[in-house]
């Protein structure tokens, strides 16, 4: 087995896998424009597993298909600084892009059953890549597949390299999607909410799948998900988003344990596991904002609670908590 | 996967025997008396019984068709009403020039569709697929007949550079692959090319935008697959359609050339089928029909199981 890569023998000494530094995201239409991110700044070292939490449009699945430019070039803006494993990413070619992805960063979907191509076998779509990044025959292409299907514990790897798409079970091609993405072993993996569409046992092996492959291959990875409860379970790291600005980043325990931001602290509150049964869920009020016309200060002060005529009137700034955990909220001031 | 093979050969039987059934009774069905066509309206009586028994006129219906059948079966469709020749060779003889035009015009209209279709799908949106689109509206709109006409007045009559009718020089029914025959071919070719290609354009337009818009494409994308490999899957995902809605075109040419093969007197089944249908004579109308059925049976088997190869989706059916 060669896949198991040496871990990072003093990560603390390395320069970050993963730089991102004032990252903006438009997107165009003839008649609006959408302001999906809006200045994210984000690092990640290696072997380092984080957290992107947010609910659906706060820019977070936006922020991880920026890391492999897999946004329509026509309708998109990009600006600020990506970089990973020292490669500016925003820079590359076509020729350097094909590359990069698939072999320094990969990603895995949400809904792996839509993320095979239906009409070749799943064993063919894994070999294709390796052959593209490796250069190696056919043959051995799928020999590798065998080996990752293995990796991945799917039972009788053999037949299953031979089944089409629609012939496996959602969990099952999950696991086939991380092989396909762990195919090149990748020194980035990008998940992008891979278990929301699976079963709440499946959810479970999957993520401790991740989790064990983690481990072993020293990799780190980037975990998009509006799940608190697989983001407590999987990361080292987390940062909410919100409107497509990082409100609070920090530590797993200092998050789940003492969210700053209000929005955090909201969201920590709606969980069914903090409600009292026969209550109904604290639900924060409110809708997210409209993305093509972004209220002036911050953009969570009209749902907020503790919100003063202070909020409305710029863009909070960062406010460090402890080491590394900050949340940029007017009120903590206060 | 065999299974659905052999049962699909298999639904052929049934459906043969019901188009040979429907091509019978319609032609009896349809007014006026097949003796029209043998024997001058004033012969005598006796002379009108013999010539019945002879083509088996006299016969009950049910008989006629058993024997029809029976015969058929062994590659005998009687005689012509007309003229007296065999059926068989009439029909044969006329296929071979439909089947020649229909290629010919299929390969200019698949292969224009093909190439329109995909560039409109990838720019979907674009001032070219607005272009492309406006050419595969006109392409279906446009009655053949008056394309055709309008071809021969300007190529053949005002700039005389192409033949205006028949299948080549001279009355010679052999066909043979020099430019003598082929610049007969090509108005007729074009003609009849029009529709096909409008269809396969706006077929191949919309499941080529359709499947881009699949998340596997930017998953191969993500995995580092260059365009050119991406497109290699996305004709995989398209060819199932492509190729079911091509065959049906394909057989729409083998049959519904009537009026272009009227207009060019191009000796296919087409003419064949007018001049029959003119003389009343139903002999050759039965088994022009009959072949162009079964010429149309045999294209969708041979599509389906082309489809079943290429989508592995379809064999569960």
């Amino acid at each position: 087995m060669t896949l198991a890569a040496a871990k990072p023998a003093a990560a603390a000494t390395q320069a970050p896998l993963v730089e991102i530094a004032d990252l903006t995201v438009r997107f165009r239409t003839p008649t609006r424009q959408a302001h999906a991110v809006n200045g994210v700044d984000l690092s990640l070292q290696h072997g380092e597993v984080l957290t992107i939490l947010g609910e659906s449009g706060s820019g977070k699945s936006v922020t991880l298909r920026t890391l492999m430019r897999l946004l329509p070039e026509r309708r998109t803006e990009l600006s600020g600084r990506v970089s990973v494993d020292g490669e500016d990413v925003l820079a590359m070619s076509q020729r350097q892009l094909i590359r990069f992805r698939g072999r320094t960063a990969s990603m895995i979907f949400q809904e792996p059953m839509l993320a095979f191509d239906p009409v070749y076998r799943i064993g063919e779509q894994i070999a294709e890549t390796v052959c593209r990044h490796e250069g190696v025959s056919r043959r051995e292409g799928m020999a590798r597949a065998l080996e990752l299907f293995e990796l991945v514990r799917i039972p009788s790897p053999q037949r299953r390299l031979a089944n089409y798409p629609h012939e496996l079970s959602g969990g099952m091609s999950q696991r086939a999607m991380i092989a396909l993405a762990l195919s090149c072993r990748p020194k980035l993996l990008l998940a992008d909410e891979p278990t929301t569409a699976l079963d709440a046992t499946v959810q479970i092996q999957i993520l401790l799948l991740l989790r064990d492959l983690q481990r072993e291959l020293g990799m780190s990875v980037i975990f998009v998900t509006h799940d608190m409860g697989v983001a407590n379970e999987i990361s080292d790291r987390i940062a909410v988003m919100y409107a497509g600005r990082i409100v609070e980043s920090g530590r797993v325990e200092e998050i789940i344990g003492q969210p700053r931001h209000p929005y955090t602290q909201g969201l920590m509150a709606s969980r069914a596991s903090e409600a009292q049964r026969g209550q109904r869920l604290q639900a924060i009020p409110g809708a997210p904002p409209d993305l093509a016309d972004l209220p002036h200060g911050c953009a969570f002060a009209p749902r907020c609670p503790q919100a003063t005529d202070e909020c409305l009137t710029a863009v909070p700034v960062a406010r460090t908590l402890s080491g590394s955990h900050w949340a940029a909220c007017c009120r903590l001031d206060a | 996967m065999p299974i659905y093979f052999l049962k699909r050969v298999l639904y052929v039987i049934p459906i043969t025997l019901a188009v040979s059934f429907f091509c019978f009774s319609l032609v009896h069905l349809s007014p006026g008396d097949p003796m029209d066509a043998v024997v001058s309206a004033d012969a005598p009586s006796e002379v009108v019984a013999m010539v019945q028994r002879a083509y088996g006129f006299d016969r009950p219906l049910p008989e006629q068709y058993g024997r029809w059948v029976l015969r058929a079966v062994q590659g005998d469709l009687g005689l012509s009403a007309a003229n007296g020749r065999a059926v068989t060779a009439e029909v044969f003889s006329a296929l071979k020039n439909t089947l020649l035009l229909a290629f010919a015009a299929s390969l200019i209209g698949f292969t224009l569709g093909c190439v329109f279709g995909t560039l409109a799908g990838y720019f979907q949106g674009s001032l070219l697929d607005r272009l492309v689109t406006g050419i595969a509206v006109g392409g279906v709109s446009v009655p053949h007949y008056w394309l055709g006409m309008l071809l021969v007045i300007v190529f053949s009559v005002e700039l005389n550079w192409l033949p205006s009718s028949g299948a080549g020089p001279g009355s010679s029914s052999d066909w043979a692959f020099e430019w003598a025959y082929l610049r007969h071919l090509i108005l007729p070719a074009v003609t009849l090319s029009v529709i096909p290609m409008g269809v396969v354009t706006r077929t191949v337009r919309a499941m080529v935008a359709d499947i881009l818009a699949h998340e596997f494409v930017e998953a191969l994308r993500a995995k580092g697959m260059a365009e050119r490999q991406v497109f290699r899957h996305v004709v995989k995902n398209v060819a199932p359609t492509a190729l079911a809605v091509m065959g049906l075109q394909l057989g729409y040419l083998l049959g519904g050339s009537i009026l272009v093969e009227t207009v060019f007197s191009w000796p296919g089944t087409g003419l064949l089928l007018n001049n029959a249908i003119f003389q009343r004579d139903l002999p050759i109308l039965q088994g022009t029909i009959l072949v162009l059925a079964l010429f149309f049976v045999m294209l969708n088997l041979i599509v389906d199981l082309a489809q079943a190869h290429l989508d592995p989706r379809i064999q569960r059916g």
